[in-house]
Parts: structure tokens; sequence; C-alpha cells
């Protein structure tokens, strides 16, 4: 899968991601796009190439966020259950 | 974990009446969630208050109520974080980024199962603010779970 090609952290060109996939040049960049836009990969120039490496930040804010907010639902259901059941 | 939603699953010794009252009475709610709401729960309105929860007592509580299905569903819309500073211009629902609360209540032979879920966390904003709640665990097998779940609702 794409982005698992680019979780060797070394950034890859296109022809690189294309190797193996069964999918197009053209669909790999599409979705190359998509995940620079959503702020897990960049794209950058290595002489002529354009490379891409995985920005893992973004996924690990938000990893991090939701355990922070499922935290505080642990606690608020767990008051609910005392109110409830006293 | 889906990347964009969190579920809860709670198995309560109280009949579902007494669960649904403890829900949406303003405040019954009020009394185990830590806010003191200025007035009841109503369809399709915002409801306010004032979080009570020790060292957040300068928050304000907001949610706009969206269901209300006597003992089996109950949903709100809240805005999220970056509204808990002090501000003074009140969310604007239409525009800012919001998660969706649900309630759903299930009668069980011991009294009730609760289905807690808040879903929308894939449209907030990426705010470096966030960075303080970055964790540093998680292996590359789950990033990749996490990624590929993020892409699945881009694309």
């Amino acid at each position: 899968m794409l982005v698992a090609k680019l979780c060797g952290a070394e950034p890859r060109s296109i022809a690189q991601l294309t190797e193996g996939s069964k999918l197009t040049r053209q669909a790999i960049t599409k979705h190359l796009r998509v995940l620079e836009s959503a702020g897990i990969v960049h794209g950058m120039r290595r002489g002529r190439e354009n490379l891409f490496a995985l920005d893992p930040e973004p996924i690990q804010e938000l990893k991090g966020y939701l355990d922070l907010v499922a935290e505080q639902w642990d606690q608020a259901l767990a008051r609910l259950k005392a109110f409830v059941e006293e | 974990m889906a990347s964009d939603r969190i579920e809860k699953r709670i198995e309560l010794k109280a009949p579902p009446s007494e669960v649904w009252r403890a829900l949406t009475d303003y405040r019954e709610f009020g009394q185990w969630f830590r806010v003191k709401l200025d007035g009841p729960f109503v369809l399709g309105q915002v409801s306010r208050g004032q979080i009570t929860y020790p060292g957040y007592e300068h928050v304000r509580w907001e949610a706009l109520v969206e269901k209300m299905e006597p003992q089996r569903l109950f949903s709100f819309r809240w805005p999220h974080p970056k509204s808990f500073e002090k501000s003074d211009t009140p969310p604007d629902y239409s525009s800012e980024p919001t998660t969706l609360v649900e309630f759903r209540l299930e009668k069980t032979a011991n009294g009730t199962l609760l289905v807690v879920t808040e879903s929308g966390f894939d449209k907030l904003p990426n705010d470096r603010r966030l960075e303080a709640f970055r964790r540093n665990d998680g292996g590359w097998a789950e990033q990749t779970k996490n990624i590929e779940n993020h892409l699945a609702q881009k694309s």
C-alpha cells in the first residue's frame, strides 16, 4: 500500500512508489496530492525528481487527541454510573 | 480505534427511564457531567452552561441538541476545543467544526446498556495546538492502520 511504502522514512520518488503496484502513475500522483493536502505526506524536489516522504505528526496528533477525549469520556461515564446506581 | 470516532459502552444497573432522565434532565445531567446548565435541553436549540469540573470553571459549555427519542437516543453537537478559550464571540454552528455526541439506550436484563459515540473528529482542523496531546507510543503498524482509515474517508 502506498503509505506502507512511504513508511521507511526515506523520501521516495513517484517511480519508486509505482513499482510493483497495480496503480498507474497518475493514480499514485493523485493519492499523493490527497495525502499532501491532509498534511500526512510532504513533497520535495531533489534534482529533477519530485520526492515524497511521510509526515506522521498529524496522525500522531489526532490519535493522541482522541485518546485524551476517550479518557475524559471514561471518567464522565464513571460518574454517570455512580449517579444512576446509587 | 477508528480515527474519526470514539465509542464507549457501559452497563448501568438502572432502568432506561432513569438513565434517560440522568441524560436529558438538565439538572441531573449537570450533576454527573459537572456542568451548570442555564436551562433545559430543547430539541434544535443551543444549550449553554458553565463547567463545574474543578480547574475548568472558566470554561463555557455549549451544545446544539439534535435528537431526543425517549429512552432510545439523545444526541447533541458541540464545538471543539479552540473555543474552550475564553471568548466573547459565541460559536457559529454553521461554520465551526463540531463533533456529534450520541447516547443510545438499550434495555437489558440488568438495567440499561448505554452506548456513547462521539464522531466527526476528521473534520477538525489540523491545529498545531493539538501538539500538547501528542503521544509517543504506537508502532508503525498502528500508524499505517490509522492512515488507511483516514485515507478511506478522504478519497
